[in-house]
């Protein structure tokens, strides 16, 4: 009963979406405020309606409720509650249902927190963000159905993946389709602009904080993801230029993109078509996101989600959305207008350089991706575009873009003065170009470049707190007038100051941690040692154990540094038994230095076992770097000028901020 | 790594190397080469080679049996005195341009490699126009007689 009231629910969301697609619409075109003012509580009634049908399938879920065949196929009794939820959302159709809910739920908090946005603007966001809706609620219901029964109903299921059973990768969808899913808003309101062929200041104000929001969740669900493959893939690795991973990092270099165009179209009113084809082109990467991903064109560690008859669907969805909304910007477009001018060294300038590094970047993910794919379905020839094409075309895209990140916030609106803000890093950039000559005195051997990479990351950490130090301190203050103007300052500029901070972060940990990693591979028996980096492993032998759905072996290595203990890693071989499958659990220390990581192999001859051993310097780094980012991005958000809300229609002008000499 | 001196000189290309250069792996203790030398072009070697029944993963990160006997088979020919482009060439003859994690330029991946400097190009060419079509309508236009005699007059009056 449970699950027909789940299905019934999804039934009654579709009917609620196209009626919240077309009376709006219908609204907006016969200047029928009634109508228009439909869209609201159908956002809102939609919500409910998908979260009961989410809540449903949980529920079916918890209960291990193997009658319905999508909890037979991806649960089982014996399985942690944790894995049971996180189940939900760790197969297709659960996860397309969570992909609706989320949306359901951006379209909702429009309707409940849009109470100023012009009313004509909020009936076409909604009608648009109702018409995505509408779109995969019909997926979901005719291809995709969750709530499909059995009979007679099988006695257990055939469980979860086991390297899904993973408390990162329990939350890293959510968060994820949180990002993905959150890029709508900004299409949405791209497309229901065209269709006013009216844009604005204000516009922009209101799409930021959905934007910075999707944003957010995006940068932590990839970080999660990245953060799970190294600790559970078994050899350290962060990034694999895989094709599912680029699904996700190309909506997060646009939306990155997207994130500062948005404020040049806020702050100057410039940029107004760029903003609106970006913000376009950043959902359709989603879409397309999902649509790799859930078509199975890929086959991929990600196979899980592999079912090629629901990719036309899907491809059919994307068609729609993204033609039709490039169609209109074709039409449309050319209404908007232009906006303030800018010299080409000013704030606006800087913002370009990011929005053309930015998109350069992403499309070079964007080729690098599906042109195996383009070539095979053309030619039948098979390539391989793997990390060495991604790091010879990506890097020399991002570096420019690292080096130019510290001047963006140090020059003013309009014009700028490049040789002042270059004065303000002069401490930055000395302190970084010495600790790369330091680093680079200090391993002659090379690899050359990395501490070039490091001087980089500190460059982009000191001249975000450069930046803060020039805005309080600037004309001779004293201690009272700092700490004075240290709290006045908006937290969008500490915002964005810890945001690049963050970046710094991360990009240190990538560099150290490729290029100056130690690994040791190594057969040891018990009693035998190891040493990698001036740690030395005992191993102590192998112990069995049995976990609540798998058995184990774990390894035991006893760690000592120059003679004293340290810790005991007890890297382990996990045997799924009702999954028939193996995972890897590696054994991590951490510790400020980096990462002491072990993983047990297979046993060999003689009672001695395969091991690997790696030592990854400051790798932590890139996570709490993502970390740094989020946290940067919810200062942001908690700015008073986007709590209140956007501006009244009148287009009020912010208060300038400080960087304008 | 000899071999590679000259790329060296480009800045991005040896940034690349560093990069790519770093191995990380399921090597087994038992494949591993007594000299430390053929080892690390071994290893070098097996980061640019996919492994075919995995997802990019090179086969020197791989621990599907497949990547194993690839392995294997690189240090092999190594020992017998291939250069590191014989090695690879051997490993193509067998597996297809699909086992190359960077794929060689011919005429069918030549879009590939020139489509990301294309767009650049194409955005800076797009940037450059977008400037120069607002720098000459915003008002760079020189005043006209009309606009410059009420000038002279405001100017006059005060």
């Amino acid at each position: 009963m449970i699950a027909e009231t789940g299905h019934y629910a999804l039934i009654l969301a579709l009917a609620v979406a196209i009626v919240q697609t077309v009376l709006p619409l219908l609204g907006a075109r016969l200047r029928d405020p009634q109508l228009a003012a439909v869209a609201a509580p159908a956002a809102q009634m939609q919500f409910v309606l998908v979260a009961i049908a989410f809540a449903a399938l949980t529920i079916a879920y918890v209960t291990s409720d193997f009658s319905v065949e999508n909890v037979w196929r991806n649960s089982h009794s014996a399985k942690p509650l944790l894995y049971k939820i996180s189940g939900v959302w760790g197969n297709h159709e659960g996860s397309m249902v969570l992909w609706v809910l989320i949306l359901a739920l951006f379209g909702a908090s429009v309707a409940a927190f849009g109470a100023n946005l012009p009313r004509q603007l909020k009936a076409n966001v909604l009608a648009v963000q109702g018409s995505i809706a509408a779109a995969f609620l019909l997926f979901i219901i005719t291809e995709s159905n969750p709530f499909t029964r059995l009979s007679p109903a099988p006695f257990d299921g055939e469980g979860l993946n086991p390297v899904l059973q993973d408390p990162a990768l329990a939350f890293h969808p959510p968060f994820l389709y949180a990002g993905y899913v959150g890029f709508s808003m900004a299409f949405s309101f791209a497309v229901a602009a065209l269709i006013d062929g009216r844009i604005d200041a204000a516009w922009a104000r209101w799409v930021r904080p959905w934007t910075l929001a999707a944003w957010m969740c995006l940068t932590l669900g990839i970080a999660m993801g990245s953060w799970w493959a190294y600790y559970e893939l078994g050899w350290g690795g962060f990034w694999f230029w895989d094709p599912v991973e680029n699904a996700s990092f190309m909506p997060w270099l646009a939306g990155t993109a997207l994130l500062h165009s948005a404020l040049v179209m806020e702050k100057r009113d410039a940029l107004k078509v760029w903003t609106i084809l970006l913000a376009i082109i950043t959902f359709s990467l989603s879409l397309m996101g999902t649509f790799l991903v859930r078509s199975g064109v890929l086959t991929s560690v990600h196979a899980f989600a592999v079912d090629p008859a629901r990719g036309i669907f899907i491809l059919a969805i994307m068609g729609v959305f993204i033609g039709g909304a490039l169609a209109l910007f074709a039409w449309r477009a050319p209404l908007l207008g232009q906006g303030g001018l800018f010299a080409p060294i000013s704030r606006e300038g800087a913002l370009v350089l990011n929005n053309l590094l930015l998109t350069t970047a992403c499309a070079a993910v964007f080729v690098g991706t599906l042109y195996p794919l383009a070539l095979e379905a053309l030619t039948g020839d098979k390539i391989s575009v793997g990390a060495p094409f991604f790091n010879l075309t990506f890097i020399p895209l991002i570096v420019p873009l690292l080096i130019a990140v510290p001047f963006g916030p140090l020059l003013a609106w309009k014009r700028g003065d490049l040789v002042a803000a270059a004065q303000r890093l002069m401490a930055a950039a000395a302190i970084a170009i010495g600790v790369a000559i330091l680093l680079l005195a200090l391993h002659q051997r090379g690899p050359w470049l990395a501490p070039i990479g490091i001087g980089l990351g500190l460059w982009l950490i000191l001249g975000a707190l450069s930046e803060i130090a020039y805005r309080v301190k600037r004309t001779g203050a004293d201690s009272a007038e700092v700490w004075r103007r240290l709290r006045n300052l908006p937290r969008a500029a500490y915002g964005s100051a810890l945001a690049h901070a963050g970046l710094g972060l991360t990009v240190i940990g990538i560099v150290a941690t490729t290029a100056w990693r130690s690994e040791a591979i190594v057969a040891l028996k018990p009693g035998d040692t190891a040493e990698i980096a001036g740690y030395e492993l005992t191993f102590k032998g192998v112990a069995p154990n049995q976990g609540p759905n798998y058995r184990e072996r774990i390894g035991i290595f006893a760690v000592a540094r120059g003679g004293r203990a340290v810790t005991e890693l007890l890297p382990s071989k996990r045997e799924f038994t009702v999954e028939k499958s193996d995972t890897t659990e590696a054994g991590i220390h951490a510790s400020w230095r980096g990462d002491l990581y072990a993983v047990l192999g297979d046993p060999l001859d003689g009672g001695a076992y395969s091991a690997r051993l790696y030592f990854n310097p400051l790798v932590r780094l890139i996570w709490l770097g993502a970390l740094v980012m989020f946290a940067g991005g919810a200062v942001s958000l908690s700015d008073r000028r986007l709590r209140v809300g956007a501006p009244m229609r009148g287009r009020t002008k912010a208060a300038p901020v400080a960087a304008s000499k | 790594m000899a071999r590679r001196k000259p790329l060296f000189a480009l800045a991005f290309g040896l940034w690349i190397l560093v990069l790519a250069a770093v191995p990380a792996g399921a090597v087994q203790p038992d494949e591993i080469l007594a000299d430390p030398s053929l080892e690390a072009r071994a290893r070098a070697i097996s980061a640019g080679l996919r492994c075919l029944v995995c997802q990019n993963q090179s086969i020197d990160d791989s621990d599907a049996p497949l990547a194993r006997d690839l392995r294997l088979l690189v240090r092999e020919r190594l020992q017998q005195g291939d250069s590191d482009g014989e090695v690879v060439d051997f490993i193509v003859a067998r597996y297809g341009e699909f086992v190359l994690l960077k794929p060689r330029f011919t005429w069918t991946t030549a879009l590939l490699w020139f489509a990301t400097p294309a767009v650049l190009a194409a955005a800076l060419v797009l940037i450059w126009l977008a400037y120069r079509r607002r720098a000459g309508s915003a008002g760079l236009a020189p005043l006209s007689a009309s606009e410059k005699r009420r000038l002279k007059r405001l100017l006059d009056e005060s």
